[in-house]
């Protein structure tokens, strides 16, 4: 077994292990943060994807974070209100069904994600990583001055949406819901980038015109991950708002697409735990730092500063080694 | 809308868009030169307007206050290179852009630390303060002409810069080929040095500029952060006449983009959501802007083909 | 007898009321600290804290902590306060759409929200709740203010602009329900933007007498003093958040005798509001903004309330709460029956007081105002 896989399985363990201590010890905030750390680095896997695997560096994946989390408000506004969402034609009854809400999710996603990436693609380099904000952005702002949905005050959720078979409410069930998401989707992309068309990815990344000239179109793997990116995050977004139980454009924000980014860099691009890793550090970093000093910002600006120098490949990669180039 | 106001509205336009050109020349030249993405440059400008608001109170002149905006922006510009950006030239563009988010945060709340979280006074220079009138009692605040004129001497000399001088050429050569000029005896740490501060003091400049207009406050550098990125984006990256057109086009489209689209609007809806439709669509008419350059240009306008 | 009779009964409210004294309450606060909004929450928490310690009552304690003016951090806070820190009451939020994230699940889960600042009409109207309490203002109210101000000075065609965000739009409709005449332009601008020479030469353009713009924080320094450079001499009207202490030292001259409506003035003559001036200034080396003299007032209500009942029973706490049984800076202080304040609303003018400016009460706007939504609120 390579020593990631131990340093990746290590660190799950442990992060199990203090969560069921926190559920054992009644410490329900404990079992909140583990769920917002376990989501966030579900989006952190989705956009690694794209990012890490694929070498798509987009500046924009707030947007299908705030999709998903938009798909969920709106299905559970219309659910609570008893009043379905008719769209000319067509009319959708809300709901409160946490898988339905997802598959809406990732499929809103999806939708947005198909016609920007196809723009997108055009481009390379920084130019990609500012086009994918600009479209981003377009969505913010049509988020905060759209009435119907709350605009900038954002929309409440009273009650979590439900799971069949479990209550929600619980924080732990909650907690253990999204983590058998993340762990499902890791293992799906673990396989993804392993199997044939993994290997034609990294291929497209490094050499786009040999690729061609085995007869495979770049363009179409690269936007195929680029989809499989965004419904990942969207689907990180619907569990996001869940948590909250609230939405706003803020979920929108650059801001948002930045950290989302600062989770698999910390962590270590394209590594299997990478996201999992940064979220853990920068979550665990602000709730303690914030405790401490009203300057807290700064102190957690100092470490990251010193782990991006001294820590090349984030933190996995300071406990694992480099990368093996295969 | 009469002629004269839609001229102001040009010339509204233009100034924003003189200022975004001097705040995003620095983000050009740097990335052009040393390949870094450098997030931080919105602190560079927080820093110029925060020394500029500083020292013009204690001494009451603005124009004290101007020349250490440049100042404590170099500085500032050149300690960070010196122990953090230097560090990053080699690494890949998200480390860089992960340091200098780091760097962003530091900036921002030692700032606070030193100045206190409310806002700082900072008011333009009292032959500046009013409005100019011209011919037929047409009237436009002197600052702002005052801006527009400096926002072109700077370009102007920028332009001087990088096509007549020593430092020019090195610049240019830098660009294009870096073993070559590290091969001729060209001390290239030290180009860099000098660059990172040129385009540090550039945007503190900025930043004291816009700050005797606006409010100097944390958090002032991010929003003008990404329209510079959007400027440089669109002009082609490294490329300084394309970060002037570029940010031309920018100010122009969201001026004139902001009065025109609610009138437009306007004509066939009622006044109330005719106002807020249209500026909900001006407030993303610069980002359809610069997705529709890339999606036609995909290097920017003035980019090197790749 | 009967006297003995009322004597006993006051001697054991007495007791009871020493009893309930005893019991202590914990309080959680957030608000914001760091970023560009920080002064406001550090105003809002410096008030509070001053109020907690003036009253030496060593019953309450109170936990801090910051939004970072984020609404998922917002209503994470408010998760740990009542699940880890099992906090009694809330408090300390700034912005209306924080607000909206943490208010109703907070009161659902039988906590008490006091707000000290953000009073969104949603919370006002159908989203009302018996255990949330606004002690500063429903988000209408001062531009309400300047509606009727700018009516009194005969103002009849004004030029409106506010940022293109829910809470602009309900300061525009606050302010055009009670001035009630003409328009001569709206305009909603960006959220963030910093600069108005567009709007300003929209505003020369359009021949109005007079300006309302509610631009809060940064967005206001910038316009005003973009405005008085512009040369337009048509007169501004805001509410007070683009004028409070904090503010008005960063717009300088470009706000001298521009009118604003507050709830709140240093110079309203009471001796509660002069007390809290000079303890305000003593302990912290600057004036109060009404920013912290809402903290202020929150603080001093919840202690009130904490003196008559205990929180634990929260029927009796409420009514203690409804009571309002405190001195407020603002002199008289009472709830509507959708827990706002019925409140004066005064217009001030910015003035300079020696090397420092700040605003002076010149007249008043609306006298004993409740709110708009009273009607919709059934609880």
């Amino acid at each position: 077994m390579k020593r990631e896989n131990w340093v990746s399985g290590i660190f799950i363990a442990g992060g199990l292990l203090l969560v069921a201590a926190a559920w054992l010890g009644d410490e329900p905030f404990v079992i909140t943060l583990a769920t917002k750390v376990v989501i966030l680095a579900l989006a952190g896997v989705g956009l690694n994807l794209a990012l890490g695997h694929g070498g798509l560096v987009s500046f924009g994946h707030a947007a299908y974070f705030g999709l998903g989390g938009y798909a969920m408000g709106i299905l559970a506004y219309h659910a609570q209100s008893y009043e379905p969402l008719e769209l000319g034609w067509l009319v959708i009854e809300g709901t409160k069904s946490m898988p339905v809400i997802w598959l809406v999710a990732m499929a809103t996603a999806v939708l947005f994600a198909l016609p920007i990436g196809l723009l997108s693609l055009r481009t390379s380099g920084v130019y990609f990583i500012m086009i994918t904000l600009a479209f981003a952005q377009m969505i913010y702002y049509f988020a905060i001055s759209w009435p119907a949905y709350g605009g900038e005050d954002g929309l409440s959720i009273y009650v979590r949406n439900s799971f069949p078979g479990l209550n929600t409410l619980d924080p732990i069930q909650f907690f253990l819901i999204c983590a058998v998401v993340l762990a499902i989707c890791l293992f799906l992309v673990d396989r993804l980038v392993k199997s044939r068309f993994g290997m034609a990815l990294e291929a497209a990344r490094q050499n786009p015109q040999r690729v061609t000239h085995l007869g495979i179109d770049p363009l179409k793997i690269k936007l195929t991950v680029f989809l499989i990116s965004a419904a990942i995050t969207g689907l990180a977004g619907a569990l996001y708002a869940d948590l909250n139980r609230f939405i706003s454009p803020t979920m929108l924000s650059w801001q948002v697409s930045g950290e989302i980014m600062i989770f698999v860099i910390l962590g270590g691009v394209a590594r299997f735990a990478g996201p999992l890793a940064g979220a853990t550090l920068f979550i665990v970093l602000e709730h303690f730092l914030g405790g401490m000093t009203e300057f807290w910002q700064f102190w957690l600006g100092l470490l990251l500063l010193v782990v991006i120098l001294f820590a090349r490949g984030g933190i996995i990669g300071l406990l694992a080694g480099e990368r093996r180039h295969d | 809308m009469s002629l004269a106001l839609f001229l102001e509205q040009v010339l509204n336009g233009l100034q924003f868009g003189i200022m975004l050109f001097v705040m995003a020349a620095g983000l050009t030249l740097v990335f052009g030169v040393m390949g870094l993405i450098n997030l931080a440059h919105g602190s560079l400008y927080m820093v110029g307007a925060f020394a500029c608001a500083g020292v013009a109170t204690a001494t009451g002149s603005f124009w004290l206050g101007l020349a250490a905006s440049l100042v404590a922006a170099a500085i500032a510009g050149v300690i960070v290179e010196i122990v953090v950006i230097r560090r990053l030239y080699a690494r890949d563009h998200l480390d860089q852009v992960l340091a200098t988010f780091a760097l962003i945060l530091m900036f921002s709340e030692g700032t606070r630390y030193l100045f206190g979280s409310f806002p700082l006074y900072l008011d333009t220079p009292e032959i500046l303060s009013g409005p100019v009138t011209f011919f037929g009692g047409f009237q436009y605040p002197s600052y702002r002409l005052a801006i527009i004129v400096v926002g072109f001497a700077v370009a102007a000399g920028l332009f001087w810069l990088i096509s007549a001088t020593r430092l020019g050429i090195r610049i240019r050569a830098g660009e294009s080929d870096r073993e070559m000029i590290t091969a001729l005896g060209v001390d290239i740490g030290k180009l860099y040095t000098v660059v990172f501060a040129l385009g540090a003091a550039l945007a503190g400049f900025a930043g004291a500029l816009v700050g005797a207009i606006q409010s100097v406050q944390i958090g002032m550098g991010e929003p003008v952060l990404i329209l510079a990125f959007v400027v440089i984006v669109i002009g082609g990256i490294g490329s300084i006449p394309g970060a002037l057109v570029a940010a031309i086009l920018v100010g122009l489209t969201d001026t004139l983009g902001r009065t025109l689209l609610p009138l437009a609007f306007g004509t066939f809806m009622d006044p109330s959501s005719a106002t807020s439709t249209g500026s909900a669509l001006a407030s993303m008419l610069i980002y359809i802007l610069m997705a529709v350059v890339l999606v036609f240009k995909p290097t920017g306008l003035f980019g090197a083909k790749t | 007898m009967l006297k003995s009779i009322a004597a006993l009964a006051a001697a054991s409210s007495l007791l009871l009321a020493g009893l309930a004294h005893a019991e202590p309450l914990k309080v959680g606060m957030i608000t914001t600290l760091s970023g560009g909004g920080a002064g406001l929450g550090i105003d809002v928490r410096d008030g509070f804290m001053l109020a907690v310690k003036q009253s030496g009552n060593s019953d309450i304690t109170v936990v801090v902590e910051d939004d970072q003016r984020k609404p998922d951090i917002a209503v994470q806070l408010a998760d740990k306060m009542i699940q880890s820190e099992k906090v009694d009451v809330l408090t300390g939020i700034i912005w209306s759409n924080l607000a909206m994230a943490v208010v109703p699940a907070a009161v659902a889960q039988g906590k008490f929200y006091l707000s000290p600042n953000a009073g969104p009409s949603a919370l006002a109207g159908k989203g009302c709740h018996p255990n949330y309490f606004n002690v500063a203002w429903q988000n209408d109210n001062l531009a309400e203010g300047a509606g009727a101000y700018a009516k009194s000075a005969g103002y009849n065609n004004s030029f409106i602009l506010a940022p293109n965000y829910p809470a602009g739009k309900d300061s525009l409709t606050g302010y055009k329900r009670t001035y009630g005449g003409g328009v001569a332009g709206e305009i909603y601008t960006k959220l963030g933007q910093t600069d108005y020479a567009a709007e300003i030469a929209q505003i020369r353009d359009s021949g109005a007498d007079s300006v309302y713009f509610f631009l809060p924080g940064g967005m206001g320094i910038s316009f005003m003093k973009q405005y008085a450079a512009s040369g337009v001499n048509i007169p501004l009207v805001g509410p007070a958040f683009s004028f409070d202490q904090g503010i008005l030292q960063a717009v300088g001259a470009a706000a001298l005798g521009v009118k604003n409506s507050s709830q709140w003035s240093k110079d309203i003559d009471n001796e509660t509001n002069k007390a809290f001036v000079a303890s305000f200034q003593k302990e912290y080396g600057r004036l109060p903004s009404l920013y912290a003299s809402q903290g202020f007032d929150t603080a001093n209500l919840l202690l009130s309330a904490m003196g008559k009942a205990d929180v634990k029973n929260a029927d009796a706490f409420r009514d203690a709460l409804r009571a309002a049984d405190f001195n407020s800076t603002r002199g008289s202080f009472k709830f509507t029956s959708n827990h706002h304040p019925i409140q004066d609303i005064f217009v001030r003018e910015v003035i300079k007081e020696g090397d420092v400016f700040t605003n002076k009460i010149v007249a008043t706007a609306l006298t004993g105002h409740g709110n708009h939504y009273i009607d919709q609120c059934k609880m």
